[in-house]
């Protein structure tokens, strides 16, 4: 035991960069996954066949080909077409597209949530719809939107740890050196499993605060407990990417 | 065949049994892992709600610690510790217990969403709560609980190809393994892509369409 | 038929047509209504009145026929004998006269009642943000809603919100006002409030007034005009005394007789 104390202690240099490596993965790929999910999750309620037919193909594409076949392919098959990319750039490209997919329903769906009435009114007001969907249905549907996001969040960390096997020194390279060094599976991946939970832990923590403060522009927001804050909300599917119902 | 093009149809012809075999481990898994999933999220739901706050606590850490950590490294952490146990059974245990955690969730839901006039009757006709639970809340609960089944079975097809990292020959390994091989990664990649689409989703539509007809 | 000053109609419906599917609510409908009439729709649900005020405010659109403001062409035109659709920034042009309250009030929950009254003027008319927090507060003053004014809209009781929906829609400054059953979700007690308020706004200014209502007494405090409607059709036209008193058509007075329970 103590010799896994003194690996662990050797090694702790390595996982910063590795824990850095991880979060450059996950806030590059959400950041990039947003851009996405916007673009297609507007794509998809346009009136225009043009824009809507190719969007919801994109959403389809990425939902329908596995995660684990998207980064292979674009680590392996894409250079052979001349496009070599970093691996930090396939990790990237390949989590925000495809969470960016589901992330798109996500925000399809919050929009179409947001009533109809907010769209007449600002009509009404004569405001053009960029200002409109921007200035209005935009905050409604990003309250809505937060507690979704929050989880494909997580499903994104989880995700990356794929990354390891396209030569990215991230938090699962380094539970591997650890598991080399110690010989003791037990440890190292226990340990390196609650280094993810951590790190799942902080960003679901940052999520909840985000939701509260959209709510509370909404005045609907209490003054949140600890226990919304710090708790861990229960999450919801990816696959059941789009919002039940409307708001009341 | 001209050698220089980059999509060579043969290599496809080549390479489609192999990945067809691979095809039928990803759906075994599958379905053996959503099994499991099914019946332990179910007895994980009914656990949350014992009465006392030291059988929920630990629970509920365990459960968030499982879900909220990357499946693959969950994997080959079993893997590595089990050296006896055959890696495809390894792959089924914690698929299923991965999904499980979702699956509460799906279950806890499902439960909340009984209308509580469906309690209240039940009292009213002095059913014994094993009783109430059988005939009554589950019946009812399980159906409010098949799209969310169905969305994750469809999400467990998609995640089993992490199987290959404890060296299962799944569809993406049986790729990998022909692609190390034969030096040629673009259509065997290419075709595990379009089959996965071709599988799941039909599958996703259907399960659209369940969730259309029950909501 | 009105009290026309100067010609041209504030607006103008000529054959309009509008259908749901295969049930036409609006049949070739024509009337018009005077710069400065307060003009009240009445009629069973589904005849037709807030279909029109939606047209109106390009909520809904017309499946043929002229809507004039002003004698502009509004959402749809001739070229020739082709019907065509008015692209969206004319129609901004004329709909910049046209301003609208809801039945369900649609104020902005992302903002506070200031911000609500504030937005449009801003961004759309582009006023100074000291003009315009200017002019909303003399209408809080007006709509008695100063001591609300960075209240969150969640925050209101229904009748405050109508009343903040209202002063919104006057930031605007618009030259036409449709009012669609804009007591209809208020709990009776506090109907009267926002009645008061759009009594005032009668009274004091010049706009003029497109309304569907259930308040018979207040229709015939505000209007000078009212139209009975049925199946998409103006069945009778009066001034309210005529109307609520002695209606002409058969439709009318069953209508009534419903409505006022007696």
């Amino acid at each position: 035991m103590s010799d896994d104390l003194q690996a662990l202690i050797d090694s702790l240099p390595n996982l910063g960069s590795a824990v850095v490596v991880t979060l450059e993965m996950t806030i590059g790929g959400a950041a990039l996954a947003m851009l996405v999910a916007l673009v297609l999750g507007f794509g998809s309620r346009t009136r225009s066949l043009w824009v809507r037919g190719p969007s919801r193909v994109v959403i389809e594409f990425f939902r329908g080909t596995s995660l684990v076949v998207q980064i292979f392919w674009l680590f392996y098959v894409l250079p052979v077409f001349g496009f070599k990319m970093e691996a930090l750039a396939v990790a990237i490209v390949a989590l925000g597209l495809n969470y960016g997919a589901y992330a798109a329903e996500v925000v399809r769906g919050s929009i179409e949530s947001v009533p109809t009435g907010q769209w007449e009114a600002a009509t009404a007001l004569n405001i053009g719809t960029f200002h409109k969907v921007r200035r209005v249905i935009f905050p409604q549907a990003w309250a809505l939107m937060i507690p979704q996001l929050a989880n494909l969040l997580i499903q994104l960390l989880k995700g990356s740890a794929l990354a390891f096997y396209i030569t990215l020194h991230d938090v699962y390279w380094w539970i591997d050196e650890l598991q080399r060094d110690t010989r003791d599976t037990f440890f190292s991946y226990g340990v390196g499993l609650v280094i993810y939970f951590v790190i799942a832990y902080i960003l679901t923590w940052g999520m909840n605060w985000a939701e509260e403060r959209a709510k509370r522009r909404l005045g609907r927001g209490t003054r949140p407990r600890l226990r919304d804050v710090f708790g861990l909300k229960p999450g919801v599917p990816t696959e059941i990417a789009r919002v039940k119902g409307g708001v009341a | 065949m001209n050698d220089d093009a980059i999509w060579n149809w043969d290599t496809a012809w080549d390479v489609l049994p192999a990945l067809l075999r691979g095809l039928v481990v990803t759906i075994e898994a599958t379905v053996v892992g959503m099994v499991i999933a099914s019946i332990l999220g179910l007895l994980i739901a009914l656990a949350m709600r014992a009465p006392t706050r030291w059988v929920r606590a630990p629970l509920r850490f365990v459960v968030d610690f499982i879900r909220m950590t990357p499946l693959l490294v969950q994997l080959v952490f079993v893997w590595l510790l089990l050296v006896d146990v055959p890696p495809l059974v390894i792959g089924f245990g914690v698929l299923g217990v991965h999904y499980a955690t979702y699956m509460s969730e799906v279950y806890r839901a499902g439960i909340e969403a009984v209308p509580r006039g469906q309690w209240e009757a039940a009292t009213a006709l002095n059913l014994p709560k094993g009783r109430t639970w059988r005939a009554v809340i589950l019946p009812q609960a399980i159906r409010n609980t098949l799209p969310g089944l169905g969305n994750y079975a469809v999400s467990m097809f998609k995640e089993t190809p992490y199987l290959f990292a404890i060296t299962v020959v799944e569809m993406y390994q049986a790729a990998q393994q022909y692609g190390a091989l034969n030096f040629s990664y673009i259509e065997p990649l290419t075709l595990v892509g379009v089959l996965f689409l071709l599988v799941s989703y039909p599958t996703s539509l259907l399960v659209r369409r369940m969730e259309a007809r029950l909501a | 038929m009105t009290n026309a000053s100067n010609g041209t109609p504030a607006i103008e419906f000529k054959d309009v047509v509008k259908r749901f599917g295969d049930n036409v609510v609006l049949d070739k409908l024509n009337f018009s209504v005077a710069k400065g009439d307060r003009v009240t729709l009445i009629g069973p649900s589904g005849s037709g009145k807030t279909t029109i005020l939606r047209l109106l405010m390009t909520l809904e659109e017309a499946n043929g026929g002229l809507i004039l403001i002003d004698g502009d062409p509004y959402t749809h035109e001739y070229k020739g004998d082709k019907w065509v659709d008015i692209p969206e920034k004319r129609r901004r042009e004329v709909r910049k006269r046209v301003g609208m309250v809801f039945q369900q009030f649609n104020l902005f929950p992302n903002m506070t009642v200031l911000e609500n009254i504030i937005e449009a003027p801003i961004h759309v008319l582009g006023k100074s943000k000291a003009e315009a927090v200017q002019r909303a507060e003399e209408l809080l003053e007006q709509v008695g809603m100063t001591d609300k004014r960075d209240f969150k809209t969640n925050q209101l009781s229904g009748g405050q919100q109508q009343r903040v929906a209202i002063a919104r829609a006057l930031a605007m400054d618009p030259e036409i006002l449709l009012l669609d059953e804009v007591t209809s979700a208020l709990d009776p007690e506090i109907v009267a409030d926002v009645l008061g308020v759009l009594r005032e706004i009668a009274r004091t200014t010049d706009i003029t007034m497109l309304l569907v209502t259930h308040e018979m007494q207040f229709a015939r405090d505000v209007s000078n005009r009212v139209l009975m409607f049925d199946h998409g059709k103006i069945v009778e036209e009066a001034d309210p005394e005529t109307m609520f008193t002695n209606p002409g058509h058969e439709r009318t007075q069953e209508f009534l007789k419903a409505v006022l329970g007696n």
